[in-house]
């Protein structure tokens, strides 16, 4: 690899505090050689190739902390080739996969198995995720120590929870020990049962079944109880409703420690956008008030939610063509990901530095990861994007393999224009 | 709401009738002002007619109904409509077809109507979305059942001659009725103020939203009212938790002579059957000719259906 040289950038790393116009050498081993104001043309080698950035943003590359990649057994819905190409047009290079797949992702030697097929296939880095409980029902625990070291990054039910509290204990005590990443969908089942989207005016009006805040609340009680006993890596996947926040802010105020994330869709829609059945918007979980999105945003601001993630969930036209509460569940969204977070900017509701904070070191720090910074000697994953370009999602244009995208038509500000991985440009805009 | 005694004229209903959400005021007035002309007829002793003559219908029925779907039945055939009932509780869906694939399916044999009753909230608007023909709902979910609505409406304003300025109780299950929700949507669009009464459990969120007021106590929820519907409460729901007992229920919600006391002196009582006496409603009370509308609500309903048909049939 030849010696490059990223010129006129504005330069945002949240990881170092960063936000100037500068430029990046990248050495012939695609890791960061230098960085920041002071770098010029003259601190590269004579042979470097010169890239002209022309003011657009770089930052690091995106990690997203929660994606359904279709290996093995969806292979229709999603697949490492098309979820690589999907991410890296959206800036997200570090990708945590989720393990709910066919068969699902819960001994050593799926492991393996997957971890060969994604170096063969993804063109991204990638975190595998095991599951929880065996089987994913929420019974026994899987195998932490020995998934951990084939390389398991964290462990989740995904869309489960643990139900029982004991197992859940257990859970909790175990993992404090051998320091895993336990990441936990929040949703009390008995009162979310054959729930399908936020119970209020809408799930009245459609005649759908809710699912209320509660059902979130009383996980999130339950667990931090038992975080308070057996203080382990804990982190809530996603959280939707105001009350949750609020049972976040007296914990984490008490000094407990644990992370938050949340759905880019959550901060970007509301139960009002399902109008008429679509079933696109069939979320888990759900779209709330316009009064809970805000209070996630400001969630944010507080540094009470760490991280925003895709949540991308590809699904064939299939699953969603049948009654709403029939539709399957949840929405691509890697792709987009950046350009609606950058509507938080651009309604200024959040300091642009918080966004990129949320999207690449703070997950990083969560997955303890080597990634999500552009401090020297890093491997040089990095996105560049005009902030302000103007496009409309249409869904035949995104790259994923499912098209269910929650965002169809919507008017977006700031584009995508490059992508390097280890140094390498692996997505230009055209 | 104000509402004009004559209705203006409108050329075309919508395609379809997928709930009272999605009509006007002059088109739900419309549909009642037809239904009129055919009571009499439906009390003739020829009740023939050949407006339908030719057309297609059918009704597809996903759940079972005894009154909603002989009505349509009925309806159709008055009209000379050819009139195919499927009864798909037990059909292919079951084999694993999809709505939409029956609906295609349907669609190939070139219906003029189809009729649809089913489980799901916005059933109907889904297929109405894949079909060429005219869809009316007849019951989905929870969500509506707009020709119910309609006929309750019309046999309202048969004997109180009016709908605007009454006041309206609906009592019971409104969580899980679709009954509710229409008649909330049309009986506050004809200018009736409406009243709905539940224990909590069986009160959905934010109802007031739709422009109701919810009461929890009959006596406080009866109140002046000209109107006492009740909802039937359907026997699954006394074995989950949303009520302790079928005595308790009936002991606060069921409606007696006691209670209808509490109403306007001239209060008459309607329900959508079928009913659970003893449950939601002391059986004597329902069967008094004086104060229970529910025999003229199941005979008017055949002239709602053959109105909706013969409006929304092209």
């Amino acid at each position: 690899m030849k010696e490059k040289i990223l010129i006129n950038a504005r330069i945002i790393d949240p990881s170092q505090k960063m936000d100037e116009k500068g430029s990046i050498i990248i050495d012939e081993n695609g890791k960061i050689k230098s960085i920041g104001k002071d770098v010029k043309k003259s601190n590269s080698s004579a042979s470097a190739e010169i890239i002209d950035l022309k003011n657009n943003i770089l930052i690091p590359g995106i990690v997203d902390m929660k994606a359904f990649v279709g290996e093995p057994g969806y292979e229709y819905k999603e697949n490492f080739r098309t979820l690589s190409q999907a991410a890296l047009a959206g800036g997200v290079t570090s990708i945590v996969t989720m393990p709910n797949t066919k068969p699902i992702i819960d001994n050593v030697s799926m492991v393996d198995f997957i971890i060969r097929r994604g170096r063969d296939k993804a063109s991204v880095n990638l975190y595998p995720c095991a599951t929880l409980t065996r089987e994913i029902e929420g019974k026994q625990m899987t195998e932490f120590g020995l998934l951990s070291a084939k390389g398991i990054i964290g462990f989740t039910d995904v869309v489960k929870t643990v139900q029982n509290t004991e197992t859940m204990a257990r859970i909790m005590d175990y993992a404090s020990d051998i320091n895993v990443l336990i990441m936990q969908h929040v949703e009390d089942y008995e009162l979310s049962k054959n729930g399908c989207i936020n119970d209020g005016e809408v799930s009245t009006r459609l005649g759908l079944e809710g699912i209320s805040y509660i059902a979130e609340k009383v996980i999130i009680e339950r667990d931090l109880s038992l975080l308070n006993e057996f203080p382990c890596r804990y982190h809530i996947n996603q959280i939707s409703s105001k009350e949750s926040l609020d049972v976040i802010k007296r914990n984490k105020e008490n000094g407990m420690k644990f992370s938050v994330g949340v759905s880019i869709n959550n901060l970007s829609l509301n139960e009002n956008d399902i109008g008429d059945f679509k079933t696109f918007l069939k979320l888990s979980p759900p779209l709330r008030l316009e009064d809970d999105r805000l209070a996630l945003v400001q969630g944010i601001k507080s540094g009470l939610i760490d991280v925003i993630v895709s949540d991308h969930t590809p699904e064939d036209e299939e699953g969603k063509r049948l009654p709403f509460a029939q539709a399957a569940t949840g929405a691509i969204g890697i792709e987009t990901l950046l350009p609606l977070a950058l509507e938080m900017h651009h309604n200024e509701s959040l300091p642009l530095v918080k966004i990129i904070e949320t999207l690449t070191i703070n997950p990083a720090k969560i997955l303890r990861i080597n990634k999500g910074s552009l401090k020297k000697g890093s491997d040089a994953d990095i996105c560049i994007f005009d902030l302000d370009a103007p496009w409309v999602v249409k869904a035949n244009m995104l790259k994923s393999k499912s098209k269910n995208t929650a965002v169809e038509d919507r008017k977006l500000q700031g584009k995508v224009l490059m992508t390097f991985l280890k140094g390498d440009l692996v997505f230009k805009s055209t | 709401m104000a509402v004009q005694k004559n209705t203006p004229a409108i050329k075309n209903l919508p395609k379809h009738l997928l709930g009272i959400q999605n009509l006007s005021i002059q088109e739900a007035k419309k549909i009642l002002e037809e239904a009129k002309s055919f009571i009499k007829l439906n009390r003739s002793a020829s009740k023939k007619l050949d407006v339908l003559h030719g057309k297609t219908q059918i009704n597809l029925f996903f759940e079972p109904s005894t009154r909603t779907q002989s009505s349509f039945d009925l309806a159709g055939k008055r009209l000379g409509a050819d009139v195919m009932t499927m009864n798909m509780s037990n059909s292919a869906l079951k084999k694993g077809e999809t709505l939409i694939d029956t609906a295609m399916t349907l669609n190939a044999m070139h219906p003029d109507i189809i009729v649809i009753r089913h489980q799901d909230s916005g059933a109907p608007n889904l297929l109405s979305q894949k079909v060429n023909c005219t869809v009316i709902n007849a019951g989905d979910g929870r969500r509506e059942h707009p020709t119910q609505a309609l006929l309750d409406a019309l046999t309202i304003i048969n004997r109180k001659g009016k709908i605007e300025g009454l006041k309206i109780a609906i009592c019971g299950d409104i969580l899980h009725s679709r009954v509710a929700r229409s008649n909330i949507y049309l009986m506050n669009m004809l200018g009736a103020e409406v009243n709905v009464i539940a224990p909590k459990t069986l009160m959905p969120r934010s109802i007031e939203r739709l422009g109701v007021k919810s009461f929890t106590d009959m006596k406080k929820g009866l109140d002046g009212c000209d109107i006492v519907m009740m909802l039937r409460l359907q026997n699954e729901r006394m074995q989950g938790s949303f009520l302790p007992s079928k005595r308790e229920y009936y002991e606060f919600y069921g409606l007696t002579p006691e209670k209808l006391k509490f109403a306007n002196k001239d209060a008459l009582i309607m329900h959508p059957g079928p009913m659970n006496r003893g449950v939601e409603i002391d059986t004597k009370l329902a069967d008094d000719i004086n104060v229970s509308l529910v025999k003229e609500q199941v005979e008017l309903g055949v002239a709602v259906r053959m109105a909706c048909l013969k409006l929304y049939c092209k």
